[in-house]
């Protein structure tokens, strides 16, 4: 089958690459450019290890064509730390252990991101209903809930 | 998780949409249905069209007290006000509890309609209001009532040449009082049952009992319901002859919560 070639952002760097139609960008993040960070959980949208930001906007890279995100913005957890220097949710989560096995981590941080970028001041509740749809399977939640708050509070601080 | 071989088609136009539906593609709007039906290979198409590009395929515009939504509006944009009014007020708090927002930033209200999972929440809302589903084929634009949509689980009104184009409903009026229920006993997850209830000033209250085996259970006139919640929530239950007890308590109860969250 004829493969497709697909221009696009990620993380800010203009890339190129080929795929198969049917190939998720999951797929081709992890298998063909070698962006492991997002991971495979369930395949059906409902873990959300595999969350990326389309155009700014969250989304399950599993659950996206590889051949629809020409022309759009892709950002990964790759994308994540600038350099050596790690987002403030980053840091938090290190700081509050807020991780067991890891697997979950870096779609949760891409879900808490674009979280506090629409709603700076989330309520616990806000916070636990925006990451309903990433699981974590070691039942690490509440660190994970109060590190996400800790960081929005800090991160309005220094604003 | 990988998906049978398909090929990929982007029509730039409706009408090449169309002729490629008639060639056997399988439409996809945000893909977060047939995506995971894809990577499960419950879907096995041979070529996708990705309707997505499609002009005037998201987006609500006004036509006197008609609000016309593009299929493609996604869930998210819904639930952040693209929809004005008590009418938009009602769908944004429907479309808030739709899946997860990664799912509700790609997912759409026509998508999700012409898919007809019996638990979704468009299936389970849309039916009770007034409106119509526009569909578009070869001969040109279709009206289908809203409440004669879904026709069954994943079967609709729509035939295999038509796409559902826009979904047009009625302006409501402040004082419309809405009740919704839908068990989930995880925020996010497919419902196991879902009522809904719409009570417009001046005209008759109406009612949807969703989530079930079955097309949606559509109540044109919900007085009955709006009067003694519990006793006509039983009576209609009792109609469907649910096989399960526990499914059966589940719906009694949407319906009742809905009725009550209406008046």
């Amino acid at each position: 089958m004829a493969k497709l070639h697909v221009t696009t952002t990620i993380n800010g760097e203009p890339t190129e690459f080929l795929c198969d139609p049917s190939q998720s960008m999951l797929d081709v993040l992890r298998n063909s450019l070698g962006l492991t960070g997002s991971k495979e959980g369930c395949g059906t949208g409902d873990c959300g290890s595999c969350s990326i930001t389309l155009d700014g906007r969250l989304t399950c890279s599993c659950l996206v064509l590889a051949a629809e995100v020409g022309g759009h913005e892709i950002t990964t957890i790759e994308g994540m730390a600038q350099g050596d220097e790690l987002h403030p949710l980053q840091q938090k989560f290190l700081e509050m252990a807020a991780l067991q096995c890891g697997i979950c981590t870096p779609g949760v941080l891409m879900a808490a991101r674009s979280l506090l970028e629409k709603n700076p001041e989330p309520t616990e509740t806000e916070v636990r209903f925006w990451l309903a749809g990433n699981l974590c399977r070691c039942t690490g939640y509440d660190k994970i809930v109060r590190a996400v708050l800790e960081t929005a509070a800090e991160m309005r601080s220094a604003a | 998780m990988k998906p049978a071989p398909f090929t990929y088609a982007r029509p730039a136009d409706w009408p090449a949409a169309l002729a490629l539906l008639a060639e056997g593609a399988r439409p996809v709007a945000g893909g977060q249905s047939l995506g995971p039906m894809l990577n499960l290979r419950l879907a096995l198409p041979e070529r996708v069209a990705d309707l997505r590009h499609l002009p005037g395929y998201a987006g609500v515009s006004m036509q006197g007290e008609t609000v016309r939504i593009g299929a493609g509006t996604t869930h998210a944009a819904i639930e952040d006000g693209v929809v004005p009014g008590r009418l938009g007020e009602i769908l944004a708090g429907v479309a808030r509890r739709i899946a997860y927002r990664p799912v509700r930033n790609r997912g759409t209200i026509g998508g999700s309609f012409a898919h007809a999972d019996p638990a979704a929440d468009w299936c389970a809302v849309l039916p009770a209001l007034p409106g119509h589903a526009i569909a578009l084929g070869p001969e040109g634009e279709r009206r289908i009532p809203l409440a004669e949509f879904v026709l069954g689980v994943f079967e609709t009104a729509l035939r295999g040449d038509e796409l559902l184009r826009a979904i047009e409903l009625s302006a409501l009026p402040p004082a419309t009082h809405f009740g919704h229920w839908k068990f989930c006993r995880k925020p996010g997850e497919f419902s196991k049952a879902t009522a809904c209830v719409l009570a417009t000033p001046g005209a008759a209250p109406t009612a949807v009992l969703a989530a079930l085996d079955a097309a949606p259970l559509v109540i044109a006139d919900a007085s009955a319901l709006l009067a003694d919640p519990t006793a006509e929530a039983a009576r209609l239950v009792a109609t469907l002859a649910l096989e399960d007890p526990w499914r059966a308590a589940l719906a009694r109860t949407a319906l009742r919560h809905a009725a009550e969250a209406a008046r």
